[in-house]
């Protein structure tokens, strides 16, 4: 399609890949075989990088985007979309991960930061997701050009009380928006430190004009169905398949009770006999200096 | 009158409140017994490998396709369509087999390639503005299959993107994201006629 009402990289071609992923889950992976299992277990899309947050952890050291032959590797393994991580502020990394053909960009705080500036995202045909705590964050990378959202519960922790503690957050300051008078937004914009238009356009529609899916910690399947019934939109998985005892039945799992989020005893059928979850940290074990979800705001 | 809205995965919501607007009533259907519930069904967009493995999972592929072949209003947009047809060019992956159509998944390319653009829908005065996200093409269709309307791609190659079946209807782009009630109110019109 080339005539001249043909436009490409738009708000609603980069906001509407989101609206396709919704009610599904996207799934961490390192190579292609993992890439494979995700696909076959039933994952709408799958992130691409160089290790899983929890390896990342343990490893220390600068956590970068993942190699390039690696991503090519698995977007040629699958057919469904495949994201990738840049490091926050690297817009090289961004560059670099949209020649290479990744369908989102994954400005991450699981890789190591490289500016206080995030990438100016309204740059690139690409779509990003990122990260956000609150509203006031959301708002700022939504601002910057984000076009998908995602709770930065503490990343491989397998343990959701941060994600969980972000989408109240979040629930709650949007419920409070709607209840403010025109005359009251702007002290509003600038106690969230957002963007006056974006504040205003969500205390009239009551809800994130974005895509807001969980993400952090998330490890078995009545994890993904709280964050459903907490609003969230879809569900990301990090280490909590692949640093399973059965990554293949454990994704199935989750996908499912995505899916049957409100119907208890699916989730009760799916969760039975699914093997070890991954081994959680206690977050307030974590020192402040190991905390990424504190990585760029 | 209920349609029905496959919400397995996607962007069911979407179909829904643009129904809700139209002042229709919507179900979601996530098991057989909600499908008999509906009178139409909207096969929304979403990861089609998604839908049709949960779909092939929890029994709902026979009765769909059941309910298909006995003349139930349907509209599939993108995945949908996907899951509507008789087979993709390559991979296997769970359909429902009744739109006599080989479809090209991702026909257009990746992410970076999908598009918005003016479409001439064959029945429709106006142009639809209509989005294409990884989208599908009709690789090749029956003669039983009607086209509404093409795109032609870079090489200059026209493909269908729209297409009816009796009263299946099936789209490459998806008419939720847009607000565009034509092609949901083609499918209401059916069940009236039916």
């Amino acid at each position: 399609m080339t005539d001249a009402t043909t436009q490409h990289g738009t708000e609603k071609v980069k906001r509407g890949l989101a609206e396709m992923l919704k009610g599904g889950v996207i799934m961490d992976v390192v190579n292609a075989e993992q890439a494979m299992i995700a696909e076959a277990a039933g994952a709408c899309a799958v992130m691409s990088l160089e290790r899983v947050p929890a390896d990342i952890r343990a490893h220390g050291g600068v956590a970068r985007m993942a190699d390039p032959a690696k991503v090519e590797a698995i977007i040629n393994a699958v057919s469904i979309p495949v994201m990738a991580k840049s490091r926050i502020g690297h817009f090289v990394e961004a560059q670099i991960l949209q020649s290479l053909g990744v369908d989102y960009i994954d400005e991450s705080e699981v890789l190591s930061p490289v500016d206080d500036n995030h990438i100016d995202k309204h740059a690139y045909t690409v779509p990003f997701v990122c990260g956000a705590k609150n509203l006031g964050e959301a708002l700022r990378r939504i601002g910057e050009g984000a076009a998908m959202i995602r709770t930065k519960g503490e990343p491989g922790t397998g343990n959701v009380v941060e994600a969980v503690k972000h989408m109240r957050m979040m629930n709650t300051q949007i419920r409070n928006l709607t209840t403010l008078m025109p005359d009251e937004i702007m002290n509003a914009a600038r106690d969230l430190r957002a963007p006056y238009d974006l504040v205003s356009e969500i205390a009239e529609s009551g809800t994130l004009p974005v895509v807001n899916f969980a993400a952090g910690g998330i490890a078995t399947p009545a994890d993904a169905a709280l964050m459903m019934q907490l609003g969230c939109d879809g569900v990301f998985v990090g280490s909590g398949i692949f640093k399973s005892g059965d990554p293949s039945e454990r994704a199935e799992a989750i996908v499912e009770a995505t899916t049957f989020y409100q119907d208890a005893e699916k989730i009760a059928k799916v969760s039975r006999n699914l093997g070890e979850a991954m081994v959680g940290i206690n977050i307030d074990t974590l020192p402040e200096s190991e905390m990424m979800q504190l990585r760029g705001s | 009158m209920t349609v029905g809205v496959l919400a397995l995965q996607g962007d069911f919501r979407e179909h829904i409140s643009l129904l809700t607007s139209m002042g229709v009533a919507t179900l979601e259907v996530r098991t057989a017994e909600d499908l008999k519930l509906a009178d139409a069904l909207v096969i929304p967009g979403g990861e089609s490998t998604t839908i049709g493995k949960l779909a092939d999972r929890y029994g709902l592929i026979g009765p769909i396709r059941e309910r298909c072949q006995q003349g139930m209003p349907t509209l599939g947009t993108c995945a949908g369509m996907i899951f509507l047809a008789e087979s993709t060019v390559s991979g296997h992956q769970p359909q429902l087999g009744v739109l006599n159509a080989v479809v090209e998944r991702n026909a257009f390319g990746r992410q970076v390639d999908s598009f918005e653009a003016d479409l001439t829908v064959i029945g429709l005065a106006e142009p639809m503005r209509a989005v294409f996200i990884r989208a599908p093409w009709m690789e090749k269709i029956g003669s039983d299959v009607e086209i509404l309307a093409t795109v032609v791609d870079l090489k200059g190659c026209e493909h269908p993107v729209l297409v009816r079946q009796g009263r299946i209807l099936a789209s490459s782009f998806h008419p939720e994201l847009t607000g565009d009630t034509r092609l949901h109110q083609m499918l209401v019109e059916s069940i009236d006629a039916s």
